[in-house]
């Protein structure tokens, strides 16, 4: 019932005027007279409405072809028999769903037909596959949706130049990086519950900004330098952001958007669906979109089978992100891997650059270096081993091949990029002479020295499997777990000491640890060496410059592990993806000190809210770093008095509490006490409710249980 | 403190009670043999038996000389706790749950499962002086409102009352005299699963607690209603009780039976856990058990505790000195 409607309290002070007790009013019985609503609107009204609206928008199974042939009407049968051959291919015609207009007077046909699919995919993908279909040379087919006509007929004749809106200027989507304790935000997910939250670690705990239920239909995924905040809906993305709460700042329209990817510097939010065919005979059809995200404008969009996009695997059946994009901030480029080419396209017109995808027989990965417009791809063996695998270096737009290296005997390849760009290693699995068992090496290329040397490293037990991999961000180390046993050994290498500047080196082994992936803090020099799942949430946090374990300590059945952006924080958190106990996450810092909990049924997501790149320069960081004792004095200054202030209120808060404690025993025994009498009277006047004083005594029974008499004989 | 370990019953723990004077333990199991101990020791004294079902709950009188029990089986008997002789039999049209003598010990409450149709209920009988004089009549019933099983009733102060907490979440206090319903719980400030336990403070029953399946404990006024504390959990709550010496809470569940599989002990959190009663914090805890916690039961020096398992276990934990001297006060 709308606000016209009358509120339960109206109805009961004219039931009271009218002398009507309504406990005593049976309401079901009540019939009003047809047609009569007393000025009440019935909710069915909506419902009613709403129908009606969708059955308006259900048109969208009908095409309308145009540019057919004109036929008199001996010809009509065959011209029908040929457009429901050509149209039946493309999905289920409904019965009766070809309709043919003819003209009443010359009994000819009018050059145009309608056709009505089972479902909306149909007629859609019969548009985009039979419009300029060529019958003949002089009828080219124009098909349109029978929803989009009365669209295009809207179009007025004459142009009007558009109307220009007021400039408002928009709310500042960096606020939060101004935060006067630099504290960092993040996200979480459990049941419907979608909560953004500070960090606060000086108090412990939380902190609120923004809570909202069923907020989105699948995941939230903050853009590359935490500006917005991306929700699924069933009807497309959306984007959240702003000052002091997340408004919606943007939607893109996809039905049944399953997953999104940004372009690196937030330009660009590329969308994707995957829809199954009605027709099983068919692959399940992939939309992709690709919008301006500021605008949201779309920008291109990709339709096609699942075959095109890359085949099976994956819960979407297609390896995410099907567009990967070059790691400038500009947002140039962006390009996907094709059967034998790779395509590249650029962001000025979002065509192929060159109008052509770059040819490589084979390709089987690709890789964008972080920082500059260069890939790195590789194509195995070929040929039985004739044509040796190779990774190859290329730049972009010459599409320059810059280096390669070839390797035989390859099973397979991965492909690592230091964050700078500066390094590239390959790790390569390459069979034994044998075939029946492999090996791991690596390839390291130094990307930024003149001809790009290539180093060939390889573990000193040879036969280690390779459990993970991690270049230090921003560094010129990294770190491997290899080994067979359930507790693998850790190594770091780097790719430059003092001793040794042009080669790679080893720094330390540590051995059997019990871990299976690496974190390294986002600024470096600190790593968090995790055993998850299978080992149960087993943390190490580890000091590379000083090589020793600052900690070791566990999150108990952790499944996920995030360093906040700025290497202060590890959030560990355990989620019912994988199973539904100990949900919730942890917070530790950056030493692997236990900074506080939270448990959450159901818990489902944590991500930081990351943010932008410094804008100091090498030389600034560098002087506040030498001065670092100034500048931390003031923040050493705060957390002492919020400790202070802390402990204060928690004592306050621990007195008020026992207080209020004492004041209820009291008040308790007060009546425990009148009512003593009573209580006597209950045991028959046995006195006291506390225990009586008693003495212990120690009494020795003897019973004579049985006494019996019988004669051994002997032998 | 090193727990001794009390090996007598084949099914798992239901419930556990001390008598007042504390040198005797109380076990019941699903294995139709609620049985006693000597509390100091852990040595077995003997069983009372003549059960045939699960026994889920027991009461000792004051003096110790009467013991009832609740069955599975239907029925409520009174022993002598001395002999293990069963003396009167109370005979149910479904299965008896929860028992509790009253102040003076001249009744005795029992509730009963529903069953088809039956409701769940409360009976009231009298407990006769000489057990010769015994009879099954009840003095008054309260049934009708308790939506499933009522999981644990027991006597208000000066048995004006009757406090009742079971499947449907809510705990409600009954006239004895009339048998109205007089108090419920708040549901928005109330348990928001099924209540498993109800105990009430040894002080002669000022306050009670209650433990439930949302993994929360919450102490409530006897005699206003009025909820005093909530002791947030990681687990599933299957029992809960007060020390009578200090101001402790301690609480024991763990995950359901029906979903422990093959994961670490840990993973099912089968410990009992110490709160502060007044801060409402979690202090402590003591492992031990492979299967979730069933029952739990203070001394009534408050020197000692006990736990039963679903392992089948009793673990019998006497405190140590550190216990006493840490008292983490502001």
């Amino acid at each position: 019932m709308g606000a016209e409607g009358m509120s339960m309290d109206d109805i009961r002070a004219s039931g009271e005027r009218l002398g009507i007790n309504f406990s005593e009013v049976d309401l079901d019985a009540i019939r009003l007279p047809p047609g009569e609503d007393f000025g009440i609107i019935s909710d069915d009204e909506d419902l009613r409405n709403e129908e009606e609206m969708e059955f308006e928008a259900g048109f969208g199974n009908i095409i309308v072809v145009d540019n057919l042939p004109v036929v008199p009407k001996d010809k009509f049968e065959k011209l029908v028999g040929v457009i429901r051959k050509i149209y039946s291919q493309i999905g289920v015609i409904k019965e009766d769903g070809l309709w043919m207009p003819v003209d009443p007077e010359t009994e000819k046909t009018l050059g145009y037909c309608f056709i009505e699919y089972n479902t909306p995919q149909e007629a859609e993908l019969a548009k985009e596959k039979t419009n300029g279909y060529k019958l003949d040379r002089s009828h080219i087919f124009a098909v349109n949706l029978f929803d989009d006509i009365e669209k295009f007929m809207k179009v007025p004749d004459e142009w009007a130049p558009p109307e220009i809106k007021p400039y408002t200027p928009g709310e500042n989507l960096q606020h939060w990086l101004t935060d006067e304790k630099a504290r960092d935000q993040f996200v979480i997910r459990a049941s419907s519950e979608t909560e953004v939250l500070w960090n606060d670690a000086r108090h412990a705990k939380p902190d609120p900004v923004y809570k909202r239920s069923f907020w989105t239909e699948s995941f939230v995924q903050w853009s590359p330098l935490g500006t917005y905040l991306a929700t699924l809906h069933r009807q497309g993305a959306a984007v959240w952001g702003g000052a002091s709460a997340f408004n919606r700042l943007m939607r893109y329209a996809h039905p049944q958007v399953q997953l999104i990817d940004f372009s690196p510097g937030e330009r660009f939010l590329v969308t994707f669906s995957r829809q199954a065919s009605t027709n099983p005979r068919d692959t399940d059809r992939v939309v992709l979109n690709i919008f301006d995200v500021r605008t949201g404008k779309l920008m291109r969009d990709f339709k096609g089978s699942a075959d095109e996009f890359g085949g099976v695997g994956g819960a979407t059946g297609v390896p995410w992100p099907v567009f990967r994009w070059s790691g400038d901030k500009e947002d140039k480029y962006f390009a996907r891997l094709g059967k034998n080419v790779i395509s590249v396209y650029e962001t000025e017109t979002f065509t192929l650059i060159d109008k052509k995808s770059i040819k490589v027989e084979n390709v089987m990965d690709f890789s964008w270096s972080p920082t500059e417009p260069k890939i790195a791809l590789f194509v195995p063996e070929l040929g039985g081993g004739n044509q040796p695998a190779k990774v190859s270096l290329v730049e972009i737009p010459s599409k320059e091949e810059k280096r390669q290296k070839n390797l035989f005997s390859v099973s397979d390849c991965q492909m690592y990029w230091q964050s700078n760009g500066d390094y590239l290693a390959v790790k390569v699995d390459r069979y034994t002479k044998t075939k029946k068992s492999t090996y791991t090496g690596f390839e390291l290329f130094r990307i930024q020295e003149r001809d790009i040397p290539i180093e060939v490293l390889e573990l000193e037990n040879k036969n280690d499997k390779i459990i993970a991999f991690a270049w230090e961000p921003k560094g010129h180390r990294f770190a491997v777990i290899h080994g067979d046993n359930p507790r693998p050994d850790v190594s770091f290498y780097s790719m430059k000491t003092a001793q040794n500047t042009g080669r790679v080196s080893k720094l330390t082994t540590i051995k059997s640890r019990q871990a299976n992936s690496l974190y390294w803090s986002p600024t470096g020099r600190f790593i968090v060496l995790a055993g998850l799942r299978g080992m149960n949430g087993q943390l190490e946090f580890y000091n590379v410059d000083e090589l020793e374990t600052m900690a070791t300590t566990e999150h108990f059945m952790a499944t996920d592990i995030e360093w906040d952006p700025t290497g202060r924080y590890v959030a560990t958190s355990s989620t019912s993806v994988h199973h539904e106990m100990e949900n919730g996450f942890n917070i530790w810092s950056f030493n692997g000190k236990l900074l506080y909990r939270v448990l959450k049924d159901h818990f489902l997501q944590f991500s930081w809210r990351p943010r932008p790149p410094s804008l100091l320069s090498a030389e600034k960081e560098e002087e506040i770093l030498k001065n670092l004792k100034k500048y931390s004095k003031k923040y050493e200054i705060e957390d002492i008095e919020v400790t202070n202030t802390l402990s204060e209120q928690e004592k306050e808060r621990r007195k008020i509490l026992k207080e209020e404690w004492d004041r209820w025993v009291n008040e308790w025994k007060r009546i425990q006490e009148e009512e003593k009498l009573e209580r006597q009277n209950l045991r028959d006047g046995e006195a006291s409710d506390e225990e009586v004083e008693y003495e212990a005594k120690e009494v020795e029974v003897e019973e004579v249980v049985e006494i019996k008499e019988e004669v051994i004989l002997f032998d | 403190m090193r727990p001794i370990l009390m090996k007598g019953h084949e099914r798992p723990l239901t419930y556990l009670k001390y008598n007042k004077d504390g040198d005797l333990l109380f076990s019941c199991a699903k294995d139709k043999n609620p049985t006693v101990w000597f509390s100091d020791n852990g040595e077995r004294l003997g069983t009372y038996n003549g059960h045939n079902g699960a026994v889920w709950c027991c009461d000792v009188c004051r003096d110790s000389s009467l013991l009832i029990t609740s069955s599975a089986d239907w029925s409520a008997k009174l022993w002598s706790v001395q002999t293990g002789v069963p003396v009167f039999t109370f005979n149910f049209d479904s299965p008896a749950r929860s028992v509790d003598f009253s102040t003076g010990d001249k009744l005795a409450l029992i509730t009963t499962d529903p069953f088809f149709r039956l409701p769940s209920a409360i009976h009231v009988k009298r407990i006769a002086q000489d057990p010769s004089d015994q009879t099954g009549e009840s003095v008054i019933i309260l049934d009708g409102r308790h939506q499933g099983r009522i999981n644990r009733a027991v006597w208000g102060p000066l048995n004006r009352t009757i406090i009742s907490a079971g499947e449907d979440c809510v705990v409600r206090v009954w006239d004895t005299e009339t048998g109205q319903l007089i108090r419920e719980s708040d549901p928005e400030t109330g348990h928001k699963d099924k209540i498993t336990s109800l105990e009430k403070a040894i002080d002669g029953g000022s306050n009670f607690i209650t433990g439930s399946v949302d993994k929360s404990a919450k102490l409530w006024d006897i005699r206003t209603l009025e909820l005093l504390k909530t002791y947030r959990t990681e687990q599933p709550l299957n029992a809960a009780t007060m020390s009578p010496l200090l101001d402790h809470v301690v609480l024991g569940g763990g995950q359901e039976v029906t979903r422990v599989t093959n994961t670490d002990h840990r993973a099912g959190k089968f410990e009992a856990k110490f709160y502060d009663k007044i801060l409402e914090e979690e202090i402590g805890g003591v492992k031990g058990h492979f299967g979730p916690i069933n029952a739990l039961a203070f001394n009534p020096d408050g020197r000692s505790f006990a736990s039963g398992g679903e392992d089948g276990y009793a673990r019998l934990h006497h405190m140590d000195q550190d216990y006493f001297n840490s008292r983490n006060r502001l």
